[in-house]
């Protein structure tokens, strides 16, 4: 593989992110991995189910009378949407428009960064409540879960970012077409958890 | 050990074995640091030994037994018997699907780096204050209630070597389902491949939730949180089920490669193709998938309910089924071949009695009432031994003597192979067989001694004398192996004479891009074939000569290991008041794993390419063994 | 490895199929995306109505199925060729997620 050579619309495989053998390895080990934090946030899940509401003796802090759905909505949205906008990222990769698929990941990391604003907002809201880490059982199966979530946001925006500096200049290659690719799969991934994270935490939290 | 080695001075060798991205060299790194852990576990087996060998003995105190044989147990399963399958898979596996490396080198070195670190701070709990003590199994209770910092380390350290397994199980999935020869369909794959591909499966869907628990207590200890504090609302049968959704396919992580290692060795020794080798592909998935249902059989005694009990119960009965398959293929492939009893193939021979002997009584604990009278005393213990010690241990023996060959390009001294496997395999049963009736007389496990009224000296005298049987066995292995160092006798490619996979068709030790041209594979046993057609070369070609790319060496695995391992000295001291220096350490630790992360992304490495000219030249001269 | 990349560069009128095919694609990407939308309406409506849990729960729990199989099926294209065994291991990973959940739902201590 030859990281200098040029390719243009007309030259560029239909599948860049799998047309090299280091590519196609990259390819399975990333799902691999994707596999793998499937059984992690599951673990992290069922822990959260069986903690849910528990916590010491006269604990005052339920999910129902915790979460507020009009914000979780908001972010919910906003996460959907940075998924489309990585959709759209990597519709200009595969049609060799280098510069369009920089505008739409920015676009992404934007929404992303929105999502994390958000959530550290609801964080701290929590916290000046008195629902701190260590409160309860709850309160750490609560942060867990959704913290881990919010690790992977950062970390997602934060691989966009390098990838998006790094190769500014030097536009699309062999090499790093399966970087981008694989960036935005655990991007929809990370959309993957919200929606249980949505549907089982705060949804189902609220009901009670 | 190769001759590039003498080649080289000694601090060179060091350097490139620390940046080395090589999958055999890194399974040189797997077997001596494995096999260092595996003497400190052996060690830490002799003092529970003479601790017990008689009545009111004090050899060691309470507390301190409690660290022996947590850290045993330990030691024995997450450093040293997986660390030296991975030697073997690493070793090996590339070689049998005709592969020039694995699919991420890169990964593969510090996925090493990870797994020594975690297991190095994990032994660092000796000398700072104390090791842990709560069981290998660390139930929250005893964990959460357990002072000083040994379960700490514990943690911290299982939570690093366990990043490094998963790695390397990515890895080898990755690398068997991209990187094949061409013709080396998945029914063509040798049965170790085989095993190592479902074991990797293993480690990858059953590492996360040990994690997960692990970060779990790290958090309760260190930080606070309160999962499983029963005062704050938290529950410890939380740990243990995710302790146990991990333990159980855990075992059968180990055992699989095992299963791998023994297939080889009765289809070479016996010279005959493997029988039913289908029905052993299948038996190796079917225990895979049937692996991930059967884990709560180790908490019967919890109070889960009676049809929990019997659910799993049916499901670990289930599990008999493939694994009789398989002892009855091995038993066919041995009937009516041209055997030759090698060292390897005593071992598989003895494999098979004890590791029946060990899955029978596993049967017996399946039995939900029966198990309630079993729990926790000494016929647990013998069952465990008996599968992990006489199918496990007795694996990595065999193969140890099996590839030696192949890793080193020696042959280790058949004799002295002979005497360690009597030693070994008189003293295991000498020290296990017994236990089974310990545990039925009553005597509990994980109790640091016993009264002499209560009638279980002599037993406990036999089971010791039957420990120091297996520690001289394996003292004479370590007289074998530095005595074939020193003599040094070059081997061919196909030392033992009846190989019948692709890594005997290549040098001993293969050159470091393993195959100049890659082989064309047209069935089961590929090296058999073309050697029963009078293939000279041993295999025929699936390309022309040409430049190869390989991989470049890297330092970042080890710097990026080395910043977890300070991050986790950072973490162990959080919350100790005297400490205030613990967060600097924690967020220097974390600052270089994530910048040599960072550097390793933002720069090219390309690697590098063997020339034609380069190959012709190893090639006539007979220098394969490096650059 | 190192004659692994073959420059192929595609006749025009191969290109402009594909290149339309890809457009067709992605505006079946935005009708996906408007699905996964309506369908989280769909859910967050039904909690502020006020419905009873028994009818909620399974519903949304639904919805969040259906969202996710669209995540990976089209977002991820899960059912592209070369994706065999990534589906595969994505299935067991979903087994072992789904007996993992179970068990902490039902055989803890309460």
């Amino acid at each position: 593989m030859d990281i200098n050579q040029r390719y243009t619309p007309q030259s560029w495989p239909e599948h860049p992110e799998t047309a090299t053998m280091e590519g196609k390895n990259k390819f399975i080990g990333f799902w691999l991995l994707l596999a793998a934090e499937t059984v992690t946030f599951a673990s992290l899940f069922a822990t959260y189910l069986a903690l849910k509401d528990k916590g010491p003796s006269g604990m005052e802090f339920s999910a129902a009378g915790l979460f507020e759905l009009p914000l979780v909505f908001a972010m919910t949205m906003i996460l959907l949407t940075s998924s489309l906008t990585s959709v759209y990222a990597m519709y200009h990769m595969k049609n060799h428009n280098f510069k369009a698929m920089q505008a739409w990941l920015g676009i992404t990391v934007l929404l992303g960064a929105t999502f994390l604003g958000l959530e550290i907002y609801e964080f701290n809201h929590y916290v000046h409540l008195g629902f701190g880490y260590t409160n309860s059982a709850f309160s750490s199966a609560f942060y867990t879960l959704v913290g881990t979530h919010g690790a992977h946001v950062l970390f997602g925006l934060s691989w966009f970012i390098a990838l998006m500096l790094r190769n500014a200049k030097r536009g699309l290659n062999m090499y790093n077409a399966p970087k981008f690719y694989l960036a935005s799969l655990y991007w929809h991934f990370i959309d993957v958890v919200w929606v249980f994270i949505f549907t089982v935490v705060y949804l189902m939290g609220v009901i009670g | 050990m190769s001759s590039i080695a003498q080649k080289k001075g000694f601090g060179a060798t060091i350097w490139d074995f620390m940046t080395t991205v090589d999958h055999k060299k890194i399974a040189i790194l797997y077997l001596i640091s494995g096999g260092f852990f595996f003497l400190v576990g052996g060690i830490e087996a002799m003092m529970i030994r003479i601790q017990l060998a008689k009545a009111g003995n004090d050899f060691l105190s309470a507390g301190l037994y409690n660290e022996i044989i947590t850290m045993h147990g330990t030691t024995m399963i997450f450093l040293a018997s997986m660390p030296i399958l991975l030697a073997f898979m690493n070793a090996i596996m590339p070689l049998q699907i005709g592969a020039r490396d694995v699919a991420f080198p890169f990964l593969n070195s510090l996925g090493f780096w990870l797994f020594f670190f975690g297991g190095i701070f994990l032994n660092l709990s000796w000398f700072m204050g104390g090791a842990p003590d709560a069981g290998w199994t660390n139930y929250a209770s005893l964990a959460l209630a357990s002072e000083g910092h040994g379960i700490d380390f514990y943690t911290l350290g299982l939570t690093i070597s366990g990043f490094g397994t998963l790695i390397a199980g990515i890895n080898f999935l990755v690398t068997i389902i991209n990187m094949r020869a061409p013709g080396m369909t998945y029914m063509r794959m040798p049965l170790f491949t085989w095993t190592t591909f479902v074991a990797s499966a293993l480690i990858l869907l059953a590492f996360p939730p040990l994690t997960v628990g692990l970060f779990f207590m790290v958090f309760d200890r260190l930080f606070g949180a309160s999962f499983f504090a029963v005062e704050m609302g938290g529950n410890t049968i939380i740990w243990e089920h995710l302790f146990w959704i991990f333990g159980h396919p855990e075992v059968y992580i180990l055992i699989l490669p095992a299963f791998g290692i023994f297939s080889e060795i009765f289809a070479i020794f016996s010279r005959k193709r493997l029988f039913g080798y289908t029905a052993l592909v299948f038996a190796t998935i079917l225990i895979g998938f049937y692996g991930f249902m059967v884990w709560a059989h180790h908490m019967f005694t919890v109070g889960l309910g009676p049809t929990a009990n019997a659910v799993f119960a049916l499901a670990t009965m289930i599990i008999a089924v493939p694994t009789g398959i398989k002892i009855f293929n091995w038993l066919l492939t041995i009937w009516g071949g041209s055997i030759s009893f090698t060292t390897p193939m005593i071992y598989a021979v003895a494999f098979i009695p004890s590791f029946v002997a060990g899955g029978v009584t596993g049967v017996m604990q399946a039995i939900a009432p029966l198990d309630y009278q079993l729990h926790d005393s000494y016929f647990i213990v013998a069952h465990f031994h008996y599968v992990i010690v006489g199918g496990v241990v007795l694996a990595i023996l065999a193969g140890t003597h099996l590839y030696w060959p192949k890793m080193f390009g020696t042959m280790l001294s058949e004799k002295l192979g002979k005497w360690t496997f009597w030693f070994f395999f008189i003293g295991f049963h000498l020290t296990f067989f017994i236990q089974h009736f310990l545990g039925l007389m009553g005597m509990p496990r994980r109790v640091y001694t016993f009264g002499a009224d209560q009638g279980w000296d002599l037993f406990n005298a036999i089971s010791s004398a039957g420990a120091i049987f297996m520690a001289i066995g394996v003292i004479i292995l370590l007289v074998n192996v530095v005595m074939t160092t020193i003599k040094n006798e070059r081997v061919g490619n196909d030392p033992w004479g009846d190989g019948r996979t692709l890594e005997w068709a290549i040098p001993s030790p293969p050159p470091f891009y393993n195959f100049a041209q890659t082989p064309l594979v047209r069935g089961l046993d590929s090296f058999w074939i073309e050697k029963m057609e009078g293939n000279k070369k041993g295999m025929i070609f699936a390309e022309p000569l040409g430049d190869i790319h390989m991989p470049n060496n890297s330092f970042i695995p080890f710097v990026m290991s080395l910043g977890m391992f300070v991050a986790s000295f950072g973490a162990l001291y959080f919350l100790d008041g005297d400490k205030p220096w613990a967060l600097a350490v924690l967020v220097i630790g974390l600052l270089i794993t994530f910048g040599s992360m960072l550097v390793r992304s933002l720069k090219d490495d390309l690697g590098f390419h063997i020339t034609k000219a380069e190959l012709l030249k190893d090639a006539k001269g007979g220098n394969t063994d490096g650059h | 490895m190192a004659h692994d990349t073959h420059i192929h560069v595609r006749s025009k009128a191969e290109f402009e199929y594909a290149k339309k095919k890809r457009a067709d694609e992605m505006r079946g990407h935005l009708a996906t995306f408007a699905i996964m939308i309506f369908l989280t309406l769909i859910a967050f409506t039904m909690v502020a109505a006020g419905f009873s849990a028994y009818l909620i729960v399974p519903i949304i729990l639904l919805l969040a199925g259906i969202q996710v199989i669209l995540q990976l099926y089209y977002f991820m294209h899960m059912s592209g060729k070369g994706h065999g065994m990534v589906a595969f291991f994505m299935f067991c990973g979903m087994f072992v997620a789904f007996i993992t959940v179970l068990a902490l739902v039902t055989i803890v201590w309460w």
